[in-house]
Parts: C-alpha cells; structure tokens; sequence
C-alpha cells in the first residue's frame, strides 16, 4: 500500500470514530431536551398559580412593597446571567453572554451600576478571563436544575434587593435566560424580575380578561404579598432555569447533528480521494510492468538477431 | 347536594394531588382553617403542617406540605406548596431516622420538616 493511500485510510478512521461520537450526544441531547421539556411542563401548574395569587394581592389591595415600587431614581441593578457547565452548544453561550453585555451597557448608560450575578462554568470563565467582578456565581446544576437550585439562587438576590440601596442593595433585578421557542429556536432574552410590572404580570395571569375576585387575605395582605413575592422570585428563576436547561440541550443537539453531518461528507471525500490514490496506483504498476515486459521483449528480439 | 370543592395540591416542580373534595383543612400562620365549598376567596400563607382533604368519594387525602400558599376562588381551591408529600409517599421509618438525626445534630428546621412529616403519615393511618 502507497504512503498516500495509508493516510487517507488513517484520516478516515479517525473521522469515523468521532462521528460515532458526535452522533452518541447528539441521541443524548435529544433524549435530554425531551426530560426537561417535560419539567417545564411539570412547573407549570405552580407557576400559574402563583402568579394567579401574586396579581390577586396586588390589584386587590393597595398595598406598598418594597418588590412592587420602584424606586425614584434607580442607581444599582443586579444581573443574573444563565449559562451553561458545558460547551459543544454552538452558539448557546456567546448568545446568552452577548444579551447580558448588551444589557449591561445599556443600564450602565442609564446611570446605574450593574452587579452580576451568574449561572455555569462558560459564563463565570467569560467573566473571569476578562478580569470582570462577579457578585456570586453558581456551577454545577445547570443540565438539570432543581427547585433547591432555584432556591439558592434566589436567596441572594432577593436579599440585596430588600436592602437599602445605601447599605450595597440593588434596585432593580434583571435576569438573562435562552427562551426554549421551539426544537430548532432557542432566543437569549433579559427581562426584568424586579420591581414587578403588575400589569405585565396581570395580562399573563388571565388573558381572558377574567376578573379576580375579592380575596379575603389571611393573615394581612401584607403578609401575604411579603411571603407571595420571595416565592414568586424564585418560581421565575426556576422557569428560567429549567427552559435554558432545555435550550442548552436542545442547541448541543443541533450542533452536534451538525457535526455528524459534516464527518458524514468528509469521510466520503476522504473515500473518493482514497479510491483515486488506489486506482493511480494500480495505473503506475500496470505500466510499470507493461513497460518492463517491453523493454524484456525489446532486448530478448535484440539478442535473437 | 352539589357541594364539592376542586382542589389543586401543586408542588414546585409537579402536580401532588388533584380532585375533588368536600373539605379542606391547612395550617395558616393565624391557625388552622377549614374550607369547605362556597366559602368566601381567601388568600393565605400556610404553615408546614398536615393538610387534610376530604375527598367527595369519602376518602381522606393527607399531605405533608412545608410552605406555601392556600387560595381559594369559584369553588377552586389551590394549595401551593415548595414540597409536597402525600402521606402514602411518606417512609415512616426513614423519616424517624431523619428525625432522630436532626434532634441530635439540633437542627431545627430538617427537625420540624421530619415531624410534619410524619404527623401526616400517622394521621392518615
């Protein structure tokens, strides 16, 4: 076998054994993004209950909450950014990342210090690289958080936005996330936790346009909307959690569909080009041997002479 | 005798119980309520306690829950709950263990989590 035709067999063997990878996660991711598509769902009743109770107490009383108000000239906000543990998403990351700087920008332009706070190994080591301050961060959950999770992250935050802005608290709370749309569309969003918009969160809660009845609040409306408001924080970030769980997997999936593909062309590139160093092979030896058997006939005629 | 309540037991991350029922009883922060169909919307946060409901087949549902919310609307009423166990989901003996584990160790909320615990499986026995 020629040098040439050995490496291209050499080559094709190996792209071969990445494929049988690439396509193992690609089959892993797809049977992941079905698991927490299915959390999603599960989430759900939890979620629409809550923001249910949540536009209930805040129509139905006049109350003022610290999470409710905003303030009168915000200076601070704090940033969750959601990344994944992870790479091999494409995309998934820098998109998500990209959404926090752009967003971060611009309430910088608004006059208001921005602290981070992040989810996953690929948005802390972004940060870190570029030598920017992290208020808190948290790793290892992130292909399938829990409620606990949620929990934990939310903690913190809830902490610094009831403190006084003086004393290090924070105004305003945003959260960037990887919306899951669909199987093929993943679209990396901010949106603002706190101060709760009511409105926006009343139109979500019954688009029907269905009233909400009197609610008789036990103990106090204050007490429910100081209990109601932490939870509801934390049912958010779950949700957030869980759908770029969901988009993460669903982007690896895609990514690593696409890699197979391309292992898929190259090894019947690398095929083609290896049957042609074959075949050029087989033509030199055959003339080779066609012209040494002339050149034996030429002189065995000379020497009959 | 049309007097049936829906109720919606939710947990964090699953649906716990839902049915109907006759009569619902929770540990509010103020005390214990009853709800039972036609009362008035209420909105209140719940105590990690037992919940008892009274299904409409005669049936007795107990639930351990640890925080959370109980509303009621229209006849619907909704317990939501960060964790919520069905007391048939309870492992007695593995609750005792915990809560053997807490008192020693002093820690008083995995202390109080085990006793609700096991007050509701107890109380559905």
């Amino acid at each position: 076998m020629g040098a040439q035709l050995r490496v291209y067999k050499r080559r094709i063997r190996s792209v071969s054994a990445t494929k049988k990878i690439t396509k193992a996660m690609e089959m892993i991711a797809a049977s992941r993004v079905v698991k927490a598509q299915r959390k999603v769902v599960a989430s759900t009743p939890y979620a629409t209950e809550l923001t249910r109770a949540v536009t209930a107490v805040g129509t139905g009383s006049n109350t003022k909450h610290p999470l409710t108000t905003e303030a009168e000239n915000p200076t601070r906000a704090a940033v969750l950014l959601l990344t994944s543990d992870r790479g091999l998403a494409g995309a998934f990351n820098s998109n998500s990342i990209k959404a926090a700087e752009q967003l971060t920008e611009r309430l910088e332009r608004e006059g208001k210090q921005v602290d981070t706070y992040i989810v996953g190994r690929r948005g802390v080591a972004h940060y870190n690289f570029r030598e920017r301050k992290i208020s808190e961060s948290w790793t290892g959950f992130t292909d399938e958080p829990s409620y606990a999770d949620a929990k934990k992250v939310a903690a913190p935050l809830i902490e610094a936005i009831e403190k006084e802005t003086a004393e290090g608290g924070v105004d305003e709370l945003h959260i960037v996330y990887t919306e899951f749309v669909s199987m093929m569309t993943q679209t990396a969003l901010d949106a603002r936790l706190l101060p709760l918009r009511l409105e926006e969160v009343a139109e979500e809660a019954k688009p029907s346009g269905e009233i909400l009845p009197l609610y008789d609040f036990e103990p106090s409306a204050e007490d429910v909307l100081d209990a109601l408001l932490p939870r509801y924080v934390e049912s958010r970030i779950y949700n957030a959690l869980l759908q770029s769980a969901a988009s993460k997997h669903a982007a690896t999936r895609r990514a690593m569909k696409s890699a197979t593909d391309n292992a898929g062309e190259l090894i019947n590139t690398l095929s083609r080009l290896a049957n042609a160093a074959r075949q050029a092979e087989i033509t030199q030896e055959i003339s080779e041997i066609v012209g040494g058997a002339s050149a034996l006939a030429d002189a065995t005629a000379g020497s009959d002479r | 005798m049309a007097a049936e309540l829906h109720v919606e037991l939710v947990a964090a991350d699953r649906q716990v119980w839902s049915g109907e029922a006759t009569l619902v009883v929770a540990r509010t922060t103020s005390g214990d309520i009853g709800v039972m169909p036609g009362h008035q919307p209420l909105l209140g946060v719940l105590e990690s306690g037992p919940v008892t409901i009274r299904t409409s087949d005669g049936g007795t549902v107990v639930a351990a829950v640890h925080g959370g919310f109980i509303s009621f609307a229209d006849n619907k009423l909704s317990l939501l709950a960060e964790i919520a166990e069905l007391s048939d989901e309870i492992d007695v003996q593995r609750t005792e263990r915990e809560l053997e584990r807490a008192k020693a160790e002093d820690d008083a909320e995995a202390e109080r989590r085990a006793d609700v615990r096991l007050r509701a499986a107890t109380a559905a026995r």
